[in-house]
């Protein structure tokens, strides 16, 4: 039981994970918290769907160009919304509440375009992964073994290329990097590519793994994404991998009934920020984020 | 005679405006004053209208104690919420505050047996007995219509709930004025500079994010009453977003603004509703709703890009950061 309670954990903590740190680490270079990033989510599940289930792609290639559909639309946004409201001199505030009108109107245009009903992939239901004690179904797999992948990647691409180490740079200090030559808005661009490509991944691999889902879900998956993301230090791209991967697990355990009877699985969400506002009490900058700047 | 030229249709928007603005003015308080990115306010309306039909129905209050009991439990739940919270960064604050709404709604949807569940109030007293919080409401609007001869229930609504907000509007207005007041702008403005002044920061904080959520209850209570019937869905986030886009619309940092924000949402949100010109008239009525809230983002979004201030806000005092 609790091996198994663990890999369901990894499997949905995998998602959050990968979701959070396109989160993370666009707030790291625009200080943008942006609540559009579940609908950007949804965006990549839905373009999957029409691509695998009207368009009669098998669900490898509609997933990856789903992604890619993703990305660019980050970058679309970048040019007509978010590089005019910066140059209007916006800040957190504004920027915030620009991505929550941006979430509505997303979110809407999907409702809208794909309707209401609950959709699947054309893939196989009943498929069942065996290990020992433990029990995957075909989606959780694919988002272990796919999330665990793509987070390696964006860890070798944060920490050892040229483009991971100017994203980290303008980060830190962007008026710095700027004089050190660094061209910023080209790193802000780029900034958003992953970070859409991270979100379409993400939308892509939930959706598998609750087999149906309707236009709704990303927004029931944002609030744990921000956990995640606050958990590990806002701005903090390993923490919110380690902040995601953390939450999924300890939701999926405190359900575990060995451990005083569990948690009534409804409130796994609770969990997830009941162990956010304990963490913050005691290190109110996140597990790995600064402590407070003057 | 057409829903859009019936008397009793624009009483009914004009009531949802009073509620909205009710809700609004805490936003207003917290942020507009004080300075504090509170967006789970939502939270607050849920435990208003939550705690005064649980103890009407289930402890047999009478509605009248009731409903002042349940204006002061918001109020110590925002403090509650501000003691675990205040001391985080105004980044961490916000999403905490979403968080924190959103446990609300999880606990009323899920604890059946104190809230009645999904299904709403109606379940309160058990599935199948079919509750009421509202029968001395009923009777102090019929009673209201007669002595003020109103024909309508929602005329008689709508004196109620502006009567209340125009009293409480009048007040924020005042308390704004005394010292009290000017210490909450100084700590919008610079919140060290007010502690290096000796005063408590902390504490004015505190006080806002209390009277704001008390404010919030209010609303609430209307909501109930107004709609006799109410489910955790009612209280969505999404709610929370109207209410500081009505801020933002009537312009920040003042407290006249919010019933010019509200007024102007409450067409936008009722009146989209009679867009029968193309390109409305290519969606069905159930398309047309995403249509209206897609129309709501767009007004957020171009509110942010072309006039930050507001209606009536001043650019120089408050542009939000």
């Amino acid at each position: 039981m609790f091996l198994q309670l663990l890999a369901n954990g990894i499997a949905t903590g995998s998602v959050i994970a990968l979701a959070a740190v396109g989160v993370s680490l666009v707030y790291g270079i625009l200080r943008l918290v942006n609540f559009a990033h579940g609908d950007f989510m949804v965006f990549g599940a839905f373009v999957a769907v029409w691509l695998n289930v009207n368009v009669g792609l098998s669900i490898l290639p509609a997933a990856v160009l789903a992604t890619a559909a993703t990305a660019a639309l980050s970058l679309l946004l970048e040019g007509i919304l978010w590089r005019p409201l910066r140059r209007r001199g916006a800040r957190f505030m504004g920027l915030f509440l620009a991505s929550i009108g941006l979430a509505l109107i997303l979110r809407q245009a999907i409702f809208l375009v794909a309707g209401p009903q609950p959709r699947s992939y054309l893939v196989d239901p009943y498929k069942v992964y065996v290990l020992g004690d433990i029990r995957l179904s075909g989606g959780q797999g694919t988002a272990i073994v796919v999330g665990a992948a793509a987070i390696v990647v964006v860890g070798l691409l944060l920490g050892l290329t040229t483009a991971g180490r100017t994203m980290r740079a303008v980060a830190d200090d962007q008026a710095l990097a700027a004089v050190a030559g660094v061209n910023t808005g080209r790193v802000i661009a780029f900034t958003w590519v992953v970070s859409g490509l991270l979100a379409g991944l993400a939308g892509v691999l939930a959706a598998l793994v609750q087999s149906s889902f309707d236009p709704n879900f990303g927004f029931s998956l944002l609030l744990p994404v921000f956990a995640a993301v606050v958990l590990g230090g806002i701005g903090s791209a390993y923490g919110a991998l380690l902040g995601g991967l953390f939450l999924g697990i300890v939701t999926e355990l405190s359900t575990w009934s060995s451990l005083a009877g569990g948690v009534n699985p409804v409130y796994k969400p609770v969990v997830a920020f009941a162990v956010l506002i304990a963490a913050l009490l005691v290190r109110p900058q996140g597990l790995l984020g600064r402590a407070r700047l003057a | 005679m057409s829903t859009i030229a019936s008397a009793d249709f624009w009483a009914f928007v004009g009531v949802v405006a009073g509620i909205y603005t009710i809700l609004a003015l805490g936003i207003q308080l917290e942020f507009g004053f004080a300075g504090l990115l509170n967006f789970g306010h939502v939270a607050f309306m849920a435990i208003g209208a939550y705690t005064m039909a649980i103890l009407v129905v289930k402890s047999g209050l009478s509605m009248w104690l009731a409903a002042p009991l349940a204006i002061l439990v918001s109020a110590a739940a925002g403090a509650l919420l501000g003691l675990l919270t205040l001391r985080l960064r105004a980044d961490y604050f916000a999403i905490v505050t979403i968080a924190f709404s959103e446990i609300v709604r999880y606990v009323a949807t899920n604890e059946d047996r104190l809230t009645g569940g999904s299904q709403g109030t109606i379940n309160l007293s058990g599935i199948g007995e079919a509750a009421q919080y509202n029968d001395s409401w009923e009777q102090f609007r019929t009673w209201l219509q007669g002595s003020l001869h109103i024909n309508s229930k929602d005329v008689a609504m709508l004196v109620v709930v502006w009567a209340v907000a125009l009293l409480l509007l009048a007040a924020v207005a005042a308390a704004i004025r005394t010292p009290w007041g000017r210490v909450l702008k100084a700590i919008r403005e610079d919140e060290d500079a007010a502690a290096a002044l000796g005063k408590n920061v902390f504490a004015y904080k505190l006080q806002a994010l209390a009277i704001g959520s008390a404010l919030g209850g209010i609303a609430g209570l209307f909501y109930a009453w107004q709609f006799s019937f109410f489910s955790p869905n009612d209280f969505a986030p999404l709610l929370t977003f109207f209410a500081w886009m009505i801020v933002i619309l009537g312009g920040l940092g003042r407290t006249w603004s919010v019933p010019v924000g509200a007024a102007v949402f409450g067409l936008i949100f009722a009146g989209s509703r009679f867009f029968d010109f193309a390109p409305f008239s290519y969606f069905d009525s159930a398309e047309r709703a995403y249509v209206r809230l897609m129309l709501i983002g767009l007004v957020i979004v171009a509110l942010v890009l072309f006039r930050p201030q507001g209606i009536l806000g001043k650019r120089d005092e408050m542009v939000f950061e």
